[in-house]
C-alpha cells in the first residue's frame, strides 16, 4: 500500500490563554492517501479549522501542539525549519480558504499575487511566472484572463475570486490541497461550479485534499473518506460510501436526521433536531463528550472514561468513538415525531402586484450632471401570500429577494406597482409613517442574529421595548409576563431574560428574535435567510419552532432563502427570483420536479444532497449573474440559458416571456413551447 | 479624474467664497474699524473725526461693495484729497491706484499691513516662505520616523520593541509644544549649550543646524507620536488580515510579507492623518515661531490679531483656507492611489 501523503496521530492541540489551557482538538488521527479526497465534517468550534491551521503549522500565538503528530510525506511537520517550512507552504501543500475576498491582497493585482507562487518557490523569470499565472488562470475557466490578470480583487465576482484564490493554490502542482470551507460564502450554483472545478483539476494533477466544510451533501460529492468531528475529538471516520451508508456514531446520525432530506417534509416526517448544545472546551463532560446530548446514553458506561476510537465491524477503516455501538440498532429509523395534519391554507392577505424597485446611483448631489443609472432591484413581482401559508422565495444572491423584502416591511418605498395588505395599499407607506398596527402585523426575522441585539440591553429588556412600541400590555407587569410567555414560546429557560445577548449561542439569538418578531401578534412574519448563519443541528432546531409557531398561530410566513433543500422541506408554495423577475412560481411540489423554468433546473441541480442514494443530474451554470445596473435584454436568464437554442428566432433576446401558468397556481415565465418544458427529465431521482 | 478635479476645484473656490465672506464680515466689525480709526487719527480725536476717517477711506461704503472691491471683482476708487483734488492713499506708507481699476485679492493686492506698515503681498510672502522651510524640515523628520516607527511597532503586536515604542509614541505626543519646547531648550540650549534657544537669526537667511533644530523637533515630536500610533493601528490590523495569512501559506518570508504585502495596506488609514496635518502644522507653528523668535506665518499671525490689522488677518485666513482645501483634495486623490477600490469620479 502506498504511504499516505498525510498522516496526523493522536494530534492534540491546546490554546493557552490567561484562563489556562483550553484543549481545542483532542486525540485527532486520520490519514490521507495519495490522489484522495479526506472530508473534515463538523459544526462551528468542533475545531476543524484549528487542524487545518495546524497541518500548515500557522496555529495562532497561544495555540500549541501538545501531543501526537503530523507528517507530511513521511515528515514531521514539527521538526521542520522556518525555511524548510516555507518551502513546503505553497508549493507542497497548498490552501483555499473560506472568504476569498479577505484572502486576496486588495491593493495587489490579481496577476502579480499569482506569479508570486512560482517566483518563491521555482525562481522562474519573471516572463514565465506570468506565463504560468495565465495558465492557470486559463484551467479554472475564468473569462477574459488578461483582463482578470490586471485586476484587483474587488473588481471581480466572489465566485471568480476563489477562482482566483484556487488558481494560486494550484499553480505550483501542490500535493496536498486544504480546502477550508471554500465554497461556504458563496451562491448555490457558484458553488456547484467551484465543487465541479475542484474535483477535475485534483483529479488531473493526481494532488490528494482535505476538505474542511459543515455541509454533509458536498462531502458526499467530493471525497473519498470522511472524518466527522464534535467537540474536538474525530467521533467517527471511515470511506464516504461506508459512513453514509452505515452510521456509526450517534452525532452523526443526529446530523443526518437533522437535515431536510428528499422525501422529508414538515408535516409528514419533521426535522429530529440534536438535543442540548455544544459544550464549551472547559465543560466539556466526563466520559463520552456526545453523552449528554445522545438518546442512547447509558449512565455507568458513557460517562466513565475518555472513549478511544475504535473499527466497527463492517467497512475497512470505518472508525467510531462510540463504546455501545454493538448495542445499537442503527437501521431503526428516528423516533416518529409528532406529525402534523396540514394546516388549512387561509384567504390572501398579502397581495403583491407587479412591483418594481429601482435605486438611483446618483454621481454628486450638486453636480448631478448625466442622468443617473438605476440598479434595477425588482423589476416585475407579482404574486400574493395567503393566511397560515409559508411561501417561500428563493433565488441567489443579487436576485432582488431582499430588496423585495424591504418593500413590504416599509423600509423602502416601492417604484411602482402596488403591495396590498389588509386591503390598503401600503408599497409607498414607509414604516416611519405607518400605524402601530400594521408595523406590529408585518415583522421579520433577521439573518443574521449576531447583529441584530443590541448588546448593552438584556435579552428581555429588549422584547419589552418591542412590546412598548406595539402597544401590547397595559403596564410593566402585563408586559413582563407576555415577555416571558414568549420566552416560553421559544423554548428559552425564563432566566435568559436577564441575559446580554453575548451569553447567548447563535441558535439561542435566533431564538430571541423570533420571540421579538411574534411579540406584536404578527399576520405576516418575512424570514431573511433565519437559518442560513446556523450550525446543521440548530438549523433543524429553529425551522421546527419556527413551522411549529406558525402552525400554531396560522401567521403567514415569506420565507427568503437561497437554500433550496430548506424551501422544499416547510414551504407551502415557492416563487424562484432572478435578476428582479419571478421566473417560476407555484406549489413546492411543482416547482421541483419538471416542468422546470431552465433557472430552477439548475438551482436544484446545484444543491449539494446528503444522502448516497438519491441521484442528481448535473447542470452547472456558466458566467455570472449579470449586474442589475444592466440586466440583458429580453428574458433575465437568456445569458446563461442552456435551453435558449431551443427557442427559434432570437425570441429569448429580444423580448421578456410571459408567465404561463402551466398548471393549476404553477406559472413559468419561459419562451420555451410547454411541451419542451414537460418533457425535461427530473433532476433527482 | 480630469472632471474630478475641476468639480473638486469648483466646490473649493465656492467654499472660499463662502469663507472669505464670513470673515470679511468679522474683522469689519464696527469696533474693530474703529480701532483702526483711532490708531490712524491724532489723539484725542472726536468721534466725529475718526467717522469722517473711516468715510473718507471708503470704510463706510456698503458692505458688499467693499468685500467685491477686496475681491478684485468691483474697481477700486482712489481716494481723492477734496482740497488738492489729487489721489491720496489710505495709508501714507502704502501707494494705491490713482486711477479707479480693479485691484484686489485676484490681482495680487491683499491691501496694507497697518502693524507692519508695508504691502501685506512683502509682509506675507517671506512670513509664508520661512513657515514654509520650516514646515518642510518638520515634514522630512517627521513622517520618516513616525512611519517607521508605526510599522515596526505594528508588524509583530505586543513584542519588547512594539511596547518600548508604544510608551514613546504616547509619551510625546501627549506632551504640548510649550512644555516639550521649553524643556528641550532647558536641556539642549541652557545645560548643554548644543543649540540655539533662538531661530531668529534663521529668518535672516542664516538657517544652520545650530539655530534650526529646536523648533523643527520640538514641532515634529507631537506630530510623529499621533502618526506613529496611527500607523500601528493600521499595521496591526492588516498583519491579522486574512491575506497576510494567505501569503504566509504561499511560502513567502517575513520581510517579503511586510514590504510586498503589507506597507501598501497599513499606509492607507495614516495616509489621510498626514494630510490633515498641514493645516495643523500652519497654526500649530504659532507657538514655536513666537517661543523661538521665528519671523514666520504664526508669528505673522499672531502679531495682526493682536493689532487689529485687517488687511493682514484677511490675508491670513485665506492662505489658511486655501492650504486646508488644497490638502483636502491632495487627500482625496492620493487616497484613491493608494487604495483601488476608491475611485474618483
Amino acid at each position: 500500500m502506498a504511504e499516505p501523503v498525510l498522516e496526523i496521530d493522536r494530534l492534540s492541540i491546546s490554546f493557552f490563554t490567561r484562563a489556562g489551557e483550553i484543549p481545542a482538538v483532542m486525540d485527532f488521527s486520520c490519514k490521507v492517501m495519495p490522489g484522495q479526497a479526506m472530508g473534515l465534517v463538523g459544526e462551528s468550534g468542533c475545531g476543524k479549522s484549528t487542524v487545518a491551521l495546524a497541518v500548515m503549522r500557522d496555529l495562532p500565538g497561544v495555540g500549541r501542539i501538545t501531543n501526537g503528530s503530523i507528517r507530511f510525506e513521511g515528515r514531521d511537520m514539527a521538526s521542520l525549519s522556518d525555511p524548510e517550512l516555507r518551502a513546503i507552504r505553497g508549493s507542497k501543500i497548498a490552501m483555499v480558504y473560506q472568504e476569498p475576498m479577505a484572502s486576496l491582497n486588495p491593493t495587489m493585482l490579481i496577476g502579480r499575487q499569482l506569479m508570486e507562487v512560482p517566483l518563491i518557490h521555482d525562481k522562474v523569470s519573471k516572463e514565465e511566472a506570468h506565463r504560468r499565472a495565465l495558465d492557470i488562470v486559463k484551467a479554472v475557466r475564468l473569462p477574459d484572463p488578461d483582463r482578470i490578470m490586471r485586476a484587483y480583487p474587488h473588481q471581480l465576482s466572489g465566485g471568480q475570486q476563489q477562482r482566483v484564490v484556487i488558481a494560486m493554490a494550484l499553480l505550483s502542482n501542490p500535493r496536498l490541497l486544504i480546502l477550508d470551507e471554500p465554497t461556504t460564502a458563496l451562491d448555490v450554483t457558484v458553488e456547484a461550479g467551484i465543487v465541479a472545478l475542484v474535483k477535475d483539476l485534483t483529479a488531473r494533477s493526481g494532488a490528494s485534499s482535505l476538505f474542511i466544510s459543515h455541509n454533509l451533501g458536498l462531502i458526499l460529492e467530493t471525497c473519498d473518506s470522511v472524518t466527522v468531528m464534535y467537540s474536538g475529538e474525530a467521533v467517527e471516520t471511515g470511506r464516504v460510501r461506508d459512513v453514509f451508508g452505515a452510521v456509526r456514531h450517534p452525532y452523526t446520525q443526529g446530523l443526518f436526521r437533522s437535515m431536510p432530506l428528499p422525501g422529508t417534509n414538515k408535516n409528514d416526517n419533521p426535522l429530529v433536531p440534536i438535543p442540548g448544545q455544544l459544550p464549551l472546551p472547559y465543560e466539556r463532560p466526563q466520559g463520552c463528550n456526545f453523552g449528554p446530548r445522545c438518546g442512547y446514553f447509558v449512565a455507568g458506561v458513557c460517562d466513565r472514561a475518555d472513549v478511544p476510537m475504535h473499527e466497527v465491524a463492517e467497512g475497512a477503516g470505518h472508525m467510531s468513538r462510540c463504546l455501545r455501538v454493538e448495542a445499537i440498532d442503527w437501521s431503526a429509523s428516528a423516533e416518529k415525531a409528532d406529525q402534523f395534519k396540514p394546516v388549512e391554507i387561509g384567504p390572501d392577505v398579502l397581495e403583491v402586484d407587479r412591483l418594481k424597485k429601482h435605486y438611483r446611483v446618483a454621481a454628486s448631489a450638486i453636480f448631478a450632471g448625466k442622468e443617473g443609472r438605476a440598479v434595477k432591484a425588482v423589476e416585475d413581482v407579482s404574486f400574493s401570500a395567503r393566511e397560515a401559508e409559508v411561501l417561500a422565495i428563493v433565488g441567489e444572491s443579487g436576485c432582488g429577494k431582499s430588496t423585495l423584502a424591504k418593500v413590504l416591511l416599509g423600509l423602502e418605498t416601492a417604484t411602482e406597482g402596488l403591495v396590498v395588505f389588509d386591503h390598503e395599499a401600503i408599497q409607498n407607506r414607509p414604516i416611519e409613517r405607518r400605524p402601530t398596527g400594521t408595523i406590529s402585523s408585518i415583522q421579520m426575522i433577521f439573518q443574521n442574529p449576531f447583529d441584530t441585539l443590541n448588546p448593552s440591553y438584556s435579552v428581555g429588556s429588549q422584547i419589552i421595548r418591542t412590546l412598548e412600541r406595539f402597544r401590547v400590555g397595559a403596564n410593566d407587569g402585563e408586559r413582563r409576563e407576555t415577555m416571558l410567555g414568549l420566552l416560553d414560546l421559544v423554548k428559552l429557560p425564563r432566566a435568559f431574560a436577564h441575559r446580554s445577548p453575548r451569553q447567548l449561542s447563535g441558535g439561542q439569538k435566533q431564538r430571541i428574535g423570533v420571540a421579538r418578531a411574534f411579540a406584536g401578534r404578527p399576520r405576516v412574519i418575512i424570514a431573511d435567510e433565519p437559518m442560513s448563519a446556523l450550525d446543521v443541528s440548530v438549523q433543524a432546531a429553529i425551522s421546527e419552532l419556527l413551522m411549529n409557531l406558525q402552525r400554531e398561530s396560522k401567521t403567514t410566513m415569506v420565507f427568503i432563502s437561497h437554500d433550496l433543500s430548506v424551501v422544499r422541506y416547510l414551504a407551502d408554495r415557492t416563487v424562484v427570483m432572478y435578476l428582479g423577475h419571478i421566473v417560476e412560481m407555484g406549489a413546492t411540489a411543482q416547482i421541483f420536479s419538471p416542468p422546470f423554468h431552465p433557472y430552477t433546473e439548475a438551482l436544484l441541480s446545484a444543491i449539494p444532497i446528503a444522502d448516497a442514494k438519491v441521484k442528481k443530474r448535473h447542470v452547472v451554470l456558466e458566467g455570472e449573474i449579470p449586474s442589475a445596473l444592466s440586466p440583458p435584454k429580453g428574458c433575465p436568464f437568456q445569458t446563461r440559458c442552456g435551453h435558449k437554442s431551443q427557442v427559434p428566432g432570437n425570441l429569448c433576446e429580444r423580448e421578456v416571456p410571459p408567465a404561463r401558468e402551466v398548471a393549476d397556481g404553477h406559472t413559468i415565465k419561459c419562451h420555451l413551447p410547454e411541451e419542451t418544458l414537460r418533457r425535461m427529465e427530473p433532476v433527482f431521482s | 479624474m480630469a472632471s474630478f478635479l475641476a468639480r473638486r476645484l469648483g466646490v473649493m473656490l465656492l467654499t472660499m467664497l463662502c469663507l472669505t465672506l464670513i470673515v470679511f464680515y468679522l474683522v469689519n466689525l464696527q469696533p474693530n474699524l474703529r480701532k483702526l480709526a483711532i490708531s490712524q487719527t491724532e489723539m484725542h480725536a472726536t468721534d466725529q473725526e475718526l467717522e469722517g476717517w473711516l468715510k473718507k477711506n471708503g470704510y463706510r461704503r456698503p458692505f458688499f461693495a467693499r468685500y467685491a472691491t477686496w475681491l478684485g471683482v468691483w474697481p477700486r476708487e482712489p481716494i481723492v484729497d477734496p482740497a488738492t483734488g489729487a489721489a491720496i492713499p489710505r495709508f501714507s506708507w502704502c501707494d494705491e491706484p490713482t486711477t479707479p481699476k480693479l485691484s484686489g485679492v485676484l490681482q495680487g493686492d491683499f491691501g496694507c499691513s497697518t502693524k507692519f506698515k508695508v504691502k501685506v503681498v512683502e509682509k506675507l510672502g517671506p512670513a509664508l516662505e520661512a513657515t514654509g522651510i520650516l514646515m518642510f524640515w518638520v515634514m522630512a523628520l517627521m513622517i520618516p520616523v513616525a512611519l517607521v516607527v508605526g510599522v515596526i511597532s505594528g508588524m509583530r503586536e505586543g513584542s519588547r520593541t512594539d511596547r518600548t515604542l508604544s510608551v514613546i509614541s504616547i509619551a510625546t505626543t501627549s506632551t504640548p509644544e510649550y512644555v516639550s519646547g521649553v524643556v528641550l531648550t532647558i536641556i539642549f540650549a541652557t545645560w548643554l549649550g548644543w543649540l540655539n534657544g533662538s531661530a531668529a537669526a534663521a529668518t535672516e537667511g542664516h538657517l544652520s543646524f545650530y539655530n534650526f533644530t529646536l523648533p523643527v523637533v520640538t514641532v515634529s515630536i507631537y506630530g510623529m507620536g499621533y502618526v506613529a500610533r496611527m500607523t500601528r493601528a493600521s499595521m496591526i490590523e492588516v498583519m491579522n488580515a486574512q491575506y497576510i495569512r494567505t501569503a504566509r501559506l504561499k511560502g513567502l518570508g517575513f520581510a517579503s510579507i511586510v514590504l510586498k504585502h503589507a506597507l501598501r495596506n497599513a499606509l492607507i488609514a495614516p495616509f489621510t492623518v498626514i494630510m490633515l496635518l498641514f493645516p495643523w502644522l500652519l497654526t500649530g507653528v504659532v507657538i514655536v515661531e513666537v517661543m523661538f523668535r521665528y519671523q514666520g506665518f504664526g508669528q505673522a499671525l499672531v502679531d495682526a490679531a493682536g493689532n487689529n490689522d485687517i488687511d493682514l488677518l484677511l490675508a491670513c485666513s485665506l492662505v489658511s483656507v486655501m492650504l486646508v482645501l488644497a490638502t483636502q483634495l491632495i487627500s482625496d486623490v492620493g487616497y484613491a492611489w493608494l487604495n483601488p477600490r476608491i475611485r474618483v469620479h
